[in-house]
């Protein structure tokens, strides 16, 4: 018998559609071939299964609707626009003696890994180079043109350093600033007078405020400034002034820490040169994930990098410092993102600035 | 314990697929399960995920002919949700101890190996049919899902009668029982 047929049979049989001639020679016929009979049952176990599966599938189908529906009037809530206060007091009665305990002995490791560190750490030495510039370097084509140097100041170091806000904040390293007297000099050689805010030689990073009348803010930044850490591999260019002019360089992540495991820094493969101290390290998204500041003597293109989330915590302790300028905004998102590299380098230009630093 | 009447009324409701008693448990229940899940590091879709899931294992009891249920509606979701909660984490190897068991709980977990059973026969149909492939899917799903007739199906894909069709359902319809049946074990 064709296979179709018996189906049909079989599936007439149990929906009742036969007549009574017929089903009772389908009966006799199940009675006197097992395989007939062995189909019948296995087929009604299947259209058992198709009826269960299709309730199933519409009970799935209301509750989904019935969420939705409670969502919309409000009976179910998601988040969103629950206020948590209650629960962050209950919390805080809770466990007000537990934080204070926890906070207690925080604070003394904090202090005890304090002395440790200061106790052990390498001080300066020969293995790394700053990437600042020496007096000699820049001398020679300062003297041409007229300057915003104050007349019988010395120039002493120079390096690179960026916008963090349109305002007029730069970030560079600290030990860019090895002078009392700071300019700042864009691509197009303008100088802008500029006031050291902040200074930390431990993670080598200063912030700067240009106080020039001649300084005429940017709209805005074109890239953002990375909170969190960066991956091994990721590729990074860099801009910065080892010459008068800019110079771009690029390479790639090689490792989460700096120099002897220094785990405020990461480990560049950039060529970089004396000038590159302060310059910022992009990815290819066009988020600043470090500041240049060092490399290393020995090895070539092994540059660091101080991480960009510590740009985060000077700017939390300058606003501390100087209750006056809370207005500080990071730029939080960076619109570089699947640019050319020369479109990029064409908007970040302006952004990157040559330091010098005078006595 | 013994339900009460309304709450004998609203699985009987639930049994027979009616919204308004779908509607009523989902909104007695549903913020309880919710907040036991979100206090026990699960999201909101896991929340909803695992409330719905109790909801057809409380459908299927309902169900059952055997069936009795021997506490409130209350009690059982709750029951059923924690135990596939406490699952799911250890799943993903996050297991606590400090999941909160002072709510009144019930053994379910019977009715949860069943209900596991049942999903994953869901699951086989569910894949069956989706690697069936058009137009024999939404054919199957035509006559045996949404119990369309013969000739209505066959004027919606456009057979020029009925019986052609019908030799294309049964066609599909072997396919798919091989499918089927080649993931589903009959000895089990």
């Amino acid at each position: 018998m064709d296979d179709i047929l018996l189906l049909e049979a079989i599936e007439r049989y149990l929906s009742g559609d036969m007549s009574s001639s017929e089903r009772a020679y389908f009966e006799n016929l199940r009675k006197t071939t097992p395989e007939i009979d062995q189909m019948v049952v296995e087929h009604s176990m299947f259209l058992h299964q198709m009826d269960i599966y299709s309730v199933h599938r519409n009970l799935r189908q209301t509750l989904q609707s019935t969420h939705a529906h409670l969502l919309e009037t409000g009976v179910v809530n998601e988040g969103g626009e629950l206020t948590t206060k209650g629960k962050v007091i209950q919390l805080w009665k809770k466990y007000k003696r537990v934080t204070a305990i926890a906070a207690s002995v925080g604070g003394l490791i904090a202090l005890a890994i304090t002395a440790l560190t200061l106790y052990f750490s390498p001080l300066n030495n020969d293995q790394i180079e700053q990437l600042s510039r020496s007096i000699a370097v820049i001398n020679g084509k300062l003297k041409a043109k007229e300057t915003k140097i104050p007349a019988g100041a010395v120039p002493v170091s120079g390096g690179s350093g960026f916008l963090i806000d349109t305002k007029g904040y730069l970030v560079t390293n600290a030990h860019v600033l090895k002078g009392s007297g700071v300019i700042v000099v864009s691509g197009k050689g303008q100088e802008y007078k500029t006031t050291i805010m902040n200074i930390d030689p431990e993670k080598d990073l200063a912030i700067l405020r240009i106080d020039d009348q001649d300084y005429q803010p940017l709209k805005a930044l074109p890239y953002s400034i990375r909170k969190l850490n960066s991956e091994m591999g990721e590729r990074v260019f860099t801009m910065g002034y080892p010459r008068n002019d800019i110079v771009y360089g690029e390479g790639y992540l090689s490792s989460r820490s700096g120099y002897d495991h220094d785990s405020l820094s990461y480990q560049l493969q950039l060529p970089v040169n004396p000038g590159n101290s302060g310059g910022p390290v992009f990815n290819n998204n066009g988020e600043v994930i470090g500041v240049l500041s060092t490399r290393q003597a020995q090895a070539q293109g092994v540059a660091f990098a101080v991480k960009s989330k510590n740009i985060y915590q000077l700017v939390d302790e300058l606003k501390e410092k100087d209750t006056s300028i809370q207005k500080i905004r990071l730029p939080s998102r960076t619109t570089l993102k699947g640019l050319d590299r020369t479109q990029q380098t064409a908007r970040l230009e302006d952004c990157v600035f040559y330091v010098k630093s005078f006595n | 314990m013994k339900a009460d009447t309304t709450e004998q009324a609203l699985l009987k409701g639930l049994a027979n697929n009616d919204s308004r008693a779908i509607e009523t448990i989902y909104r007695d229940n549903f913020t309880m399960v919710q907040s036991f899940i979100l206090q026990n590091s699960g999201s909101y879709d896991d929340a909803r995920d695992i409330f719905q899931e109790a909801m057809i294992a409380l459908y299927e009891k309902a169900q059952s002919q055997s069936f009795v249920l021997t506490c409130q509606i209350k009690t059982y979701v709750y029951s059923i949700c924690r135990r596939l909660w406490l699952k799911r984490l250890q799943q993903l190897g996050r297991y606590t101890n400090h999941v909160d068991s002072l709510e009144e709980t019930v053994q379910v977990e019977e009715d949860l190996e069943m209900h596991e059973k049942r999903n994953a026969e869901f699951a086989i149909m569910d894949r069956a049919l989706g690697s069936l492939g058009e137009p024999c899917k939404s054919l199957l799903e035509g006559y045996y899902l949404k119990k369309m007739g013969m000739q209505e199906l066959a004027a919606e894909f456009g057979y020029t009668n009925a019986d052609n069709a019908k030799n294309q359902k049964y066609k599909c319809l072997m396919r798919l029982k091989k499918l089927f049946f080649s993931q589903y074990n009959i000895g089990d």
